[in-house]
């Protein structure tokens, strides 16, 4: 996946390359991409913080990124890595919602910033947009509830 | 002189001694034994199963985690659960066990040649599904393997790994949980399948782990086209005779300890599904 997404006309079209935009009319990209500006960070950078608000997400173009909590006395605790064509931050979207984790680059990571409140805001001003939205950003939610759960049965532990 | 059935009965159902060679810890609770090979072991296909006895214990199924016919010794990894496992776990190198078999179907290794493999484990699942990449790899093959493990320190067969991905093995390992020391991928297998499915038509799959883990790596399978024909899934269930009789391993209209324990997903897809089997 490119990460070449400088300028106007290589944002939009590395916008419409991201998976989770994959046939998104070109009126709702081009609403998209009023929201989003090119992001890179060098390893160990934070994307998300866990606690502040979630103001703004990432669609990864190249990269990993490690969702983990911090516990005191012991090391963070990394629960998920994401990488390129997958999305940092949904909490955005519930308004006033604020990142349940921490988000950390594994490595030099690329992404599509998206400015989550005027996104939300768009969305709010333009249903049929956010309802294309939410079609893209359920059957995320979906994927880490099922992957949660079989990591909450701990398949691999004790069958007894 | 062909060996009459009925003897071929009392060898098969008849517990033969085994010395064990060594053994090894892998993880915490998981153990690798190397028990010498008896002429019958050369038919320890990848994927087929022994009956192991921990004298005044128990018996329990135990799939190959080796290649008899390659190392010229018996290869069984056990993760220490029950009174039977912990006992043989806890056996130490020259300590003698019980040993029937090999039995069942292993995977199908002579179909696929020619074709893409991408082998699926999970857990103490990688033991059954080693052999098999070794195998392919000594023939110049390159499967793909998807692994997941609870954890980095429960993660089996690290220097397989290591040697796999030199060989040319595209090797993908995902944990469930970890800390900062680990590079590798956290969360579970089924995510990780589709981007390694390359061409659909020429894929054949292995898949071996916990039930719940392998439902989920065969839907995903599917969805990325692969044919539930080509899906090879290794069932587990309560092999006791293990030669066809006794019936507790039925699963559906298969005896698993005589008609698998690999089998295709497409004849039993449908049973998966069932709480009573």
């Amino acid at each position: 996946m490119s990460s070449d997404a400088t300028t106007g006309a290589a944002l939009a079209r590395t916008l419409a390359a991201h998976p989770l935009m994959a046939g998104l009319p070109p009126a709702f990209l081009l609403e998209v991409e009023a929201c989003a500006a090119p992001a890179e960070f060098p390893e160990g950078a934070r994307l998300l913080r866990e606690g502040a608000p979630a103001a703004v997400a990432h669609l990864l173009l190249s990269g990993r990124v490690a969702l983990s909590v911090d516990a005191p006395g012991r090391a963070p605790l990394t629960f998920q890595t994401v990488g390129p064509g997958e999305v940092v931050g949904v909490s955005w979207l519930v308004p006033e919602a604020c990142w349940a984790w921490d988000a950390t680059a594994l490595g030099p990571v690329a992404s599509i910033a998206l400015d989550a409140v005027r996104l939300r805001d768009a969305c709010e001003a333009d249903p049929a947009l956010g309802y294309a939205l939410m079609k893209r950003f359920v059957p995320v939610l979906l994927q880490r509830l099922h992957a949660t759960r079989m990591q909450v049965l701990d398949v691999y532990g004790d069958p007894g | 002189m062909a060996i009459p059935a009925e003897r071929r009965m009392v060898d098969a159902t008849t517990p033969r001694p085994a010395r064990v060679l060594s053994r090894r810890r892998e993880a915490e609770d998981v153990w690798t034994l190397a028990v010498e090979a008896g002429p019958q072991d050369l038919d320890a296909a990848p994927g087929r199963f022994a009956m192991l006895t921990a004298f005044g214990v128990g018996e329990i199924p135990v799939s190959y985690s080796g290649d008899p016919a390659a190392e010229g010794r018996v290869i069984h990894t056990i993760r220490a659960v029950g009174a039977v496992s912990r006992a043989l776990a806890g056996l130490e190198e020259g300590a003698m066990l019980g040993v029937r078999g090999p039995f069942g179907k292993g995977w199908p290794l002579a179909e696929v040649e020619g074709r893409e493999v991408i082998a699926v484990a999970g857990g103490l699942g990688l033991a059954p599904v080693r052999p098999a990449i070794r195998r392919l790899v000594a023939r110049g093959e390159r499967p793909t393997l998807v692994y997941g493990a609870r954890s980095p320190a429960q993660a089996l067969f690290r220097e397989d790994l290591a040697d796999w991905r030199a060989r040319g093995v595209e090797v993908e390992a995902t944990v469930d949980h970890a800390g900062p020391d680990w590079r590798g991928h956290v969360g579970v297998v089924p995510p990780l399948i589709a981007r390694r499915v390359r061409d659909p038509a020429r894929t054949v799959a292995f898949v071996c782990g916990p039930e719940v883990m392998m439902r989920f790596a065969a839907s995903a399978l599917l969805e990325a086209g692969v044919a539930a024909e080509a899906i090879h899934i290794s069932m587990e269930r309560n092999m006791k005779c293990a030669v066809g009789l006794c019936g507790h391993c039925q699963f559906g209209g298969d005896l698993l300890c005589r008609d698998g324990p690999v089998a295709p997903l497409a004849r039993v897809a449908d049973r998966l599904h069932v709480a009573e089997l």
